[in-house]
């Protein structure tokens, strides 16, 4: 069996070209599974608030095991290990919808790193308070909330 | 054809002195604050009602730097560029001024030095503020750092360099009125820190061509001044929030399902957050009030 010189050109570039495709579709993967990731890591951490803002709002009765396995739990999920979640090209100009991760979390002078280790910091501060009542809770609340506030209003999209 | 001309000539004269007296800048009485003595601890809570760190603050400031008054944050708008001027009490800001001074630019939209201020700073709210609260707020910023970055001019293009056509603008925007009928203290204050203090409006109620604020749309949503997307509506037809749940994201800026505030309002969040829980709950109460759209 023998192929044309043309054939074989052809199928090498088609291969070439296969394979540069591939790695486009792989490349996008990693950066919507980064994207999942840490979608998924908010909603756990809205999920962690939820509890102990009800109890803030006083929609929830203060029960002291649970707000505290809530507050623990948020403590240790601000306190992983995210960098893997934020991949370079993994913003807005480059992934459209899918984020609203603004380009500006990537640059060299971005604070996002010692705004998470303030959101670290606030939530350890509210599982120590978490088992001293209600008033407690809210009050530890306050600094979560203006960590969170202070990354969105800097690195995320308006989204009005 | 020479009566004729006449006529015009006397119609046009009547037509430039009636413009120009309906201009002119209007500051208030000169003994508005006589005998008012400000109390620098109230002052900081109509400062932070009145959101003055948001546009006067360094852009970017967090903490303790949002009470140094330098300014520089950028209003963008089809009108052109505003840009906030340095209030901090120092030579570059405003330290020479008096409480009437202040008064006069917050109440009236008048500088000391007779001329119109545009409405970039939002006096048609702050008009309906008491002198008394003028005096707290000029005791507060008193206390505060001093800044040396001088004012940058804003941004516009003819004619809305013309000052003086202001002060027509303002004989149609400019008025002392309440927007929303309410009864009772707790409505009344609420209403007091949206209407007269919190200038919620300035973003949330569509504007006319003019750009003046369309009360039959009250807080009803707009789009955003600077052409990107669009600033919701906080009103009960748009915002199905409870009070409680108001009162909440106005303390620490969590909506309802724990999302947090970004964008301008977590500067507005970091405002409110400095107010008593009354305060926001009595927000609350006014947002829950407001009419439909008429």
């Amino acid at each position: 069996m023998k192929f044309k010189p043309t054939v074989v050109a052809g199928l090498a570039i088609a291969a070439l070209l296969g394979t540069a495709s591939l790695t486009i579709a792989q490349d996008d993967k990693a950066a919507m599974d980064a994207i999942k990731a840490r979608k998924a890591t908010m909603q756990l951490f809205a999920y962690n608030l939820g509890y102990l803002g009800g109890v803030a709002k006083g929609e929830i009765e203060y029960d002291a095991a649970a707000a505290s396995a809530a507050a623990s739990n948020l403590a240790k999920l601000t306190s992983l290990d995210q960098s893997r979640y934020w991949l370079p090209g993994t913003d807005t100009a480059s992934m459209g919808e899918a984020t609203r991760a603004l380009p500006a979390l990537w640059e060299a002078d971005s604070e996002a790193g010692q705004m998470v280790m303030q959101l670290a910091a606030a939530a350890a501060d509210l599982d120590a308070a978490a088992g001293d009542g209600a008033d407690a809770v809210r009050a530890a609340l306050g600094p979560v909330g203006q960590a969170c506030g202070a990354c969105h209003k800097a690195y995320r999209q308006s989204d009005n | 054809m020479r009566r004729l001309l006449a006529i015009l000539l006397v119609l046009g004269l009547v037509a430039g002195l009636t413009g120009w007296l309906l201009s002119r800048p209007a500051p208030l009485p000169a003994a508005a604050t006589a005998g008012l003595s400000g109390d620098a601890a109230r002052g900081e809570t109509v400062f932070w009602a009145a959101g003055c760190a948001a546009c006067h603050a360094a852009p970017d400031s967090e903490g303790d730097a949002r009470l140094v008054l330098a300014g520089g944050y950028r209003i963008t708008s089809p009108f052109g560029t505003f840009v906030a001027p340095n209030i901090s009490p120092s030579s570059a800001g405003i330290g020479g001024w008096s409480t009437q001074d202040l008064a006069n630019a917050l109440i009236a939209g008048v500088s000391p030095a007779g001329r119109h201020y545009y409405p970039s700073l939002p006096y048609t709210t702050y008009a309906r503020m008491t002198l008394q609260d003028v005096a707290d707020l000029k005791a507060f910023l008193d206390t505060l750092p001093p800044s040396d970055v001088a004012s940058l001019p804003h941004e516009l293009s003819f004619p809305f360099t013309v000052r003086r056509g202001l002060g027509l603008w303002k004989q149609l925007y400019l008025n002392g009125d309440w927007v929303v009928p309410v009864e009772g203290e707790t409505l009344e204050r609420g209403r007091y820190l949206v209407e007269a203090l919190g200038h919620c409006a300035e973003c949330h109620t569509p504007r006319d061509a003019f750009g003046g604020l369309d009360s039959a749309l009250w807080l009803q949503g707009a789009p955003n001044p600077s052409g990107e997307g669009r600033i919701p509506g906080i009103a009960p037809s748009q915002l199905d929030w409870s009070a409680e749940d108001i009162a909440y994201y106005l303390e620490t800026g969590f909506t309802p399902d724990f999302d947090s505030a970004g964008g301008e309002m977590a500067d507005v969040i970091a405002n409110l957050a400095h107010l008593s829980a009354e305060d926001r709950a009595a927000i609350a109460a006014y947002l829950k009030a407001v009419p439909e759209a008429q």
